[in-house]
């Protein structure tokens, strides 16, 4: 198990570095320069610009002296914000982005596997039927529009909760923790029933429905750990995919998360700071996709086995 | 699985046909599946006559009449520039049916070849081609369709394959589990002791194997795609106005719930209702592939 | 399930309903404090006013910082601020400023004379990188010292004769130039400040943090939380610091006009940065004393790209310029109280109002076209009108090309772009019809018409006039007021008879202000104040 985690960390550097390259060449594809605005900036002055940045240098040395740079774990100034390094925009956007995503997930786990395993033990009956609606409403319902729902609801025509800001009045974390898990909640709640009731059908579990378990022992102690496998699959990318997918909601809630800076860096061609963003997300996707398979391997003694014995 | 089924596994892929009749035997039966089939083929007929029976033009505006609620002339009431929205949803079933299914189809395709080769091959070949899935997922999305815009102009083609492109990375994942996960089971390694070649034990007895999990992810991947495609055109790759898509209508809508309700409400319905008949559809073709939800 | 959804819900209201005892909102906690909470679009870049750009970026720096002048904030007249007083030669070419003895910065150091001639001989340095540095050009030789053609500020118009005297010399009679004193390319910086982060011509040092920030506003730094919060308190130092009432203002970067929108009904903002055109309607119809709109001084307008076919031919040009029906876009459209344009520079610009005039003519449209050799549109080419990604452009293109279609019976295709390919696209040529707008920086018609001279930075549209550009240089020596605007008269007449633009409508801004806001006045350069605005409360009874 050891040698696996250690063989995983190892396989991330490559996956970093190609991320790293891959954008690097890629944003500078892109056309719009980060100083184009809608007044023409006058050529005299963008070649200072140019010049302060180091974008007059060849492609190739400007890639050299990035990753140099990036070795030492030092991401440069944004060009959008030039008095901000990328490291402090990280810093300062981060706490924020993982609060609002771990509030989001325990929401999505608590809701949806809840649904998905009372639904898969009476499959096609009204204990399937409404969650598993609720479910694909909040499935269809996208955040863009879920969010300035609830909005209205709780915000404008109630008047419960504050409308936007994060921690700065009581309550206002709620409406967008709710708005980001409620998909995930969703989908959980779907993935969770397909794979319990995959397991429910298997014959061990017919076994000890024959022996006479109870539904409760049968749930817990044996089909569940088969059951959220595909969740736990599923789980790894979708945290990383929430970190990321949480634009829409920070905008939406005005939270100062990282997601809005990867977004508006992406318009604003902010070369480094899309470029610090999309490692650092990508090293957490990593993170998780290795977390994910971690616990993978643990529900599931088989594939320990398997990659074990490699 | 355990060994008692092992032939009839086995034997799957000799007598698929009659295994198929038997798959749609139990479709027949199930009322839900049914249904949803109905209603989706209905939107697929609507989809395709509708240059014949749309009420109005999608482009024809009526600046005067401006939003106005369902009414005895426009059933489904009129957009700001006083486009009938009938009109409007019927043709951009068109666009968003047609999005949703190819690229769902492509990603579909790509993920679950990738997801079942890495797992079943596993090794060397998993780690790399899992930190090839690893490292496209994080690319920026915004900056890869802004270059493919830009390269390669506007076009639908450009729109299913950057859609697909994205979406198979998560089925690639879900089915590599699953495929870790029965790759030890008997069946499996009887059939590789039988020296049947990788492919066809791939083909023939992994994919069959997960489609349940897969067939659930696929129905939730279609509405995303379908939504997936307004965040696109706004990138300014895919259909461009006066043309409608289901998602730009919903993404249009949302601005003014407060105030025309009736722009958000219709066009997020008729979404639902197909979301809905999918998924009882994917429910059916499910039980109805899995050989063993039959003997419950 | 059902029971465990109930419980979650009763908790939810529950734990809303703790929160809810208090009914008092943002806003009214802030009308007590004298805290004004406004939305200001997008995230600040930076707040150094030598090298920035943009509107939120201005808007913290009004707070921040203080030019020579200012204006009035009702009658926009130019108005004491730093400099007490002034003189100006007969031939309009010498300004001499007395500075005011009470002037001081924020860290109680006196402002002299000297401070202005080293802060723009600063915004002028080459290296600082200040794209707004040919605001100074009317200045003597300041172009030249910009484009490093002269390495001595000496020689440079700006001198200071004493201690709070500072005297500036001009290329050419400027009438705009006390205006220009309140841009902020115009503003002082505090030179001992800046050196301790930094050289002088460098941007983007410390020196602008909360903590090291020193200015010469009526308000200083408080708090800067990137994507949260920049928030200003008063400077105990300004000289007028009497009259300012407010304690603090909060900006909130604020990209979503929806999501300002909703902050303000749910009382956590005091004003909006502007209201999307699809809310506009329920206000006016409600009649809601919150909703503003003020005339605005710029244009919006369609550019045509005349190096293509068939934009080249200049009938085609009038042929889609005389036939739409700016009245309807302006009434059901963009719904704010909008004026349909049919020239470039806006109505009344101080005295200004272009005689110059596009007409709305279908029947000549049609004409022009067939002229052209597309009777009734048989025939006519492939034409692409792009805009940058938005709503409300795209609204606005529709219905154009609508009007194109019934009118001349043409198609013309849309196609929406991402914001940096939509301007490398402009800048490169590489369009048909593109959308365009404009803001005045000062109140003076060349503002405008300047944008239009051949190969300007800014007029993208391939088009040129010998004749426009030399009346574009009479202006500047022109003797009088009268002279100079029969030469702007000339040139908007030359640019609608040749309509490489198609103007649409001026602009108006659209906005929320609560009631509570008070010292606040409307006008058409969007110019407000913040030492003359207080708070409160307008509610009646307890709510």
């Amino acid at each position: 198990m050891l040698r696996f985690i250690i063989q995983r960390c190892l396989q991330a550097i490559p996956v970093l570095l190609l991320v790293a390259t891959v954008t690097f060449f890629m944003i500078r594809m892109a056309p719009g320069g980060p100083f184009d605005n809608e007044r023409a900036v006058p050529p005299e002055v963008l070649k200072h610009l140019n010049e302060r940045y180091h974008l007059d240098d060849p492609l190739w040395k400007q890639y050299a002296d990035y990753m140099v740079n990036l070795l030492q774990g030092d991401f440069g100034p944004s060009f959008k914000y030039p008095t901000h390094t990328v490291n402090d925009l990280i810093a300062a956007g981060f706490p924020a982005t993982a609060e609002l995503s771990l509030y989001a997930i325990l929401f999505a786990l608590v809701v949806g596997l809840t649904a998905g395993v009372f639904a898969s033990l009476r499959s096609n009956t009204m204990q399937d039927y409404i969650p598993m609606s609720a479910a694909m409403i909040g499935i269809c319902m996208p955040t863009f529009v879920l969010g300035p729902i609830l909005l209205l609801v709780f915000g404008i025509w109630l008047g419960w909760l504050p409308v936007a800001g994060w921690g700065q009045i009581p309550g206002d974390k709620i409406l967008p923790s709710v708005t980001l898990g409620f998909a995930y909640a969703a989908y959980i709640a779907r993935i969770s029933r397909g794979g319990m009731l995959d397991v429910l059908s298997q014959d061990y579990i017919r076994t000890a429905k024959a022996k006479g378990l109870s539904t409760a022992r049968i749930v817990f102690v044996h089909a569940l750990r088969g059951g959220i496998t595909p969740v736990i699959s599923f789980l790894g990318p979708a945290i990383a995919g929430l970190l990321a997918g949480s634009f829409v909601v920070e905008s939406i809630f005005q939270i100062p998360g990282l997601g809005r800076f990867y977004v508006m860096a992406a318009f604003n061609r902010d070369y480094t700071l899309i470029l610090g963003l999309t490692i650092f997300f990508a090293f957490l996707i990593v993170l998780f996709n290795l977390l994910a398979d971690i616990v993978l391997v643990w529900l599931n003694p088989k594939v320990r086995q398997d990659l074990g014995g490699k | 699985m355990s060994a008692n089924t092992l032939p009839t596994a086995l034997l799957d892929s000799e007598k698929g046909r009659s295994l198929t009749q038997d798959a749609i035997a139990r479709l027949k039966k199930n009322k839900m599946a049914m249904l949803g089939l109905f209603v989706l083929l209905f939107m697929v007929v609507i989809a395709i006559l509708t240059p014949w029976i749309a009420p109005y033009s999608y482009e024809e505006q009526n600046l005067d009449l401006g939003a106005s609620p369902p009414s005895a002339a426009h059933w489904l009431g009129t957009d700001t520039l006083g486009r009938d929205q009938l009109t409007r949803i019927m043709y951009g079933s068109r666009i968003s049916l047609m999005v949703g299914f190819i690229a769902t189809a492509v990603a579909l395709t790509i993920g679950v070849l990738w997801g079942a080769i890495a797992g079943f091959v596993g090794g060397r070949v998993d780690a790399v081609m899992m930190r090839i899935v690893d490292a496209l997922y994080a690319l920026p999305f915004t900056i890869f369709i802004i270059l493919l815009t830009v390269i390669f102009g506007s076009s639908m083609l450009l729109l299913f394959l950057a859609i697909g492109a994205v979406e198979w990375l998560t089925m690639a994942r879900i089915v590599r589990g699953q495929v870790l996960t029965i790759k030890r089971q008997e069946f499996v390694e009887a059939a590789i002791s039988m020296g049947l070649s990788p492919w066809r034990i791939i083909t023939r007895h992994l994919i069959p194997n997960v489609l349940g999990p897969v067939i659930v992810y696929t129905t939730l991947t279609i509405p995303s795609v379908i939504l997936l495609e307004s965040f696109l055109s706004f990138l300014g790759l895919g259909i461009q106005p006066p043309a409608s898509s289901w998602g730009s209508l919903i993404s249009g809508g949302v601005e003014t719930m407060e105030e025309y309700p009736w722009l958000l409400l219709f066009p997020g319905l008729v979404l639902t209702i197909t979301l809905f008949s999918l998924n009882f559809l994917g429910d059916g073709l499910r039980d109805a592939l899995d050989p063993r939800a039959s003997k419950d | 399930m059902k029971a465990l959804n109930f419980l979650f819900l009763i908790s939810l209201i529950g734990f809303t309903l703790s929160g809810c005892g208090e009914r008092k909102t943002l806003v009214d906690i802030g009308t007590e404090a004298q805290i004004l909470h406004i939305g200001n679009g997008t995230e600040p870049a930076e707040i150094d006013p030598h090298t920035t750009t943009g509107m939120p970026e201005y808007h913290l720096q009004m707070a921040l910082f203080e030019g020579l002048v200012s204006k009035h904030p009702e009658t926009l007249e130019i108005i004491p601020a730093v400099a007490e007083r002034w003189t100006i030669s007969d031939d309009g070419l010498v300004y001499t400023f007395f500075i005011r003895p009470t002037a001081k910065w924020s860290n109680g150091d006196a402002l002299v004379a000297e401070d202005f001639v080293l802060s723009w001989q600063r915004a002028l340095s080459a290296a600082l990188g200040n794209q707004y540095a040919n605001m100074l050009y009317s200045i003597k030789n300041a172009e030249a010292f910009h484009l490093g053609k002269i390495t001595d500020f000496k020689q440079v118009g700006v001198i200071a004769l004493d201690r709070l005297t500072l005297q500036v010399t001009l290329e050419n009679p400027t009438p705009y130039f006390l205006q220009i004193l309140d841009h902020h390319s115009a503003f002082p910086v505090h030179l001992p400040t800046l050196l301790k982060h930094g050289r002088m011509d460098e941007a983007a040092t410390r020196w602008t943090r909360p903590e090291n920030f020193v200015g010469n506003g009526p308000f200083v730094i408080k708090e800067w939380t990137p994507g949260k919060v920049f928030s200003v308190q008063r400077n105990q130092y300004y000289w007028d610091a009497a009259t300012v009432r407010l304690n603090e203002i909060h900006f909130y970067p604020i990209d979503q006009s929806l999501v300002e929108e909703r902050m303000f009904k749910a009382g956590q903002l005091h004003k909006t940065e502007t209201l999307p055109s699809s809310k506009i309607e329920r206000y006016r119809q409600n009649n809601s004393p919150e909703y503003r709109s003020n005339l605005y001084f710029g244009t919006y307008y369609y550019a045509f790209n005349v190096t293509r076919k068939p934009l080249d031919d200049v009938r085609i040009r009038k042929a889609l310029a005389y036939s739409i029906d700016r009245e309807a876009i302006t009434k059901h459209i963009t719904r704010g109280g909008q004026l349909p344009t049919y020239a470039l520079t806006p109505p009344d610009t101080l005295g200004y109002t272009p005689r110059a005039k596009m007409i709305y003519d279908i029947d000549l449209a049609r004409k022009l076209l067939a002229e052209a050799g597309y009777p009734d549109g048989k025939g006519f080419p492939k034409l692409e009108l792009v805009y940058n990604t938005s709503q409300d452009h795209q609204k606005i293109a529709v219905a154009i090309q609508q009007m194109w279609k019934k009118a001349l019976n043409i198609d013309v295709s849309l196609q929406n772009q991402e914001w940096k390919v939509f301007l490398s696209n402009q800048q490169l040529l590489n369009f048909q019809i593109g959308r365009r707008g404009w803001i005045g920086d000062y109140i003076d018609p060349f503002t405008f018409l300047e944008l239009f001279v051949t190969n300007g930075g800014n007029n993208n549209t391939g088009w040129g006039n010998s004749r426009y550009d030399e009346l574009m240089r009479l202006s500047t020596s022109a003797k009088t007021r009268e002279e100079r605007y029969e030469y702007f008269h000339e040139a908007e007449q030359i640019l609608v008879d040749d309509a490489p633009i198609l103007p649409i409508y001026n602009y108006t801004t659209n906005y929320l202000l609560s009631q509570d806001v008070k010292g606040y006045f409307p006008n058409t350069m969007d110019y407000h104040p913040y030492k003359y605005m207080y708070l409160e409360s307008s509610k009646k009874g307890n709510n």
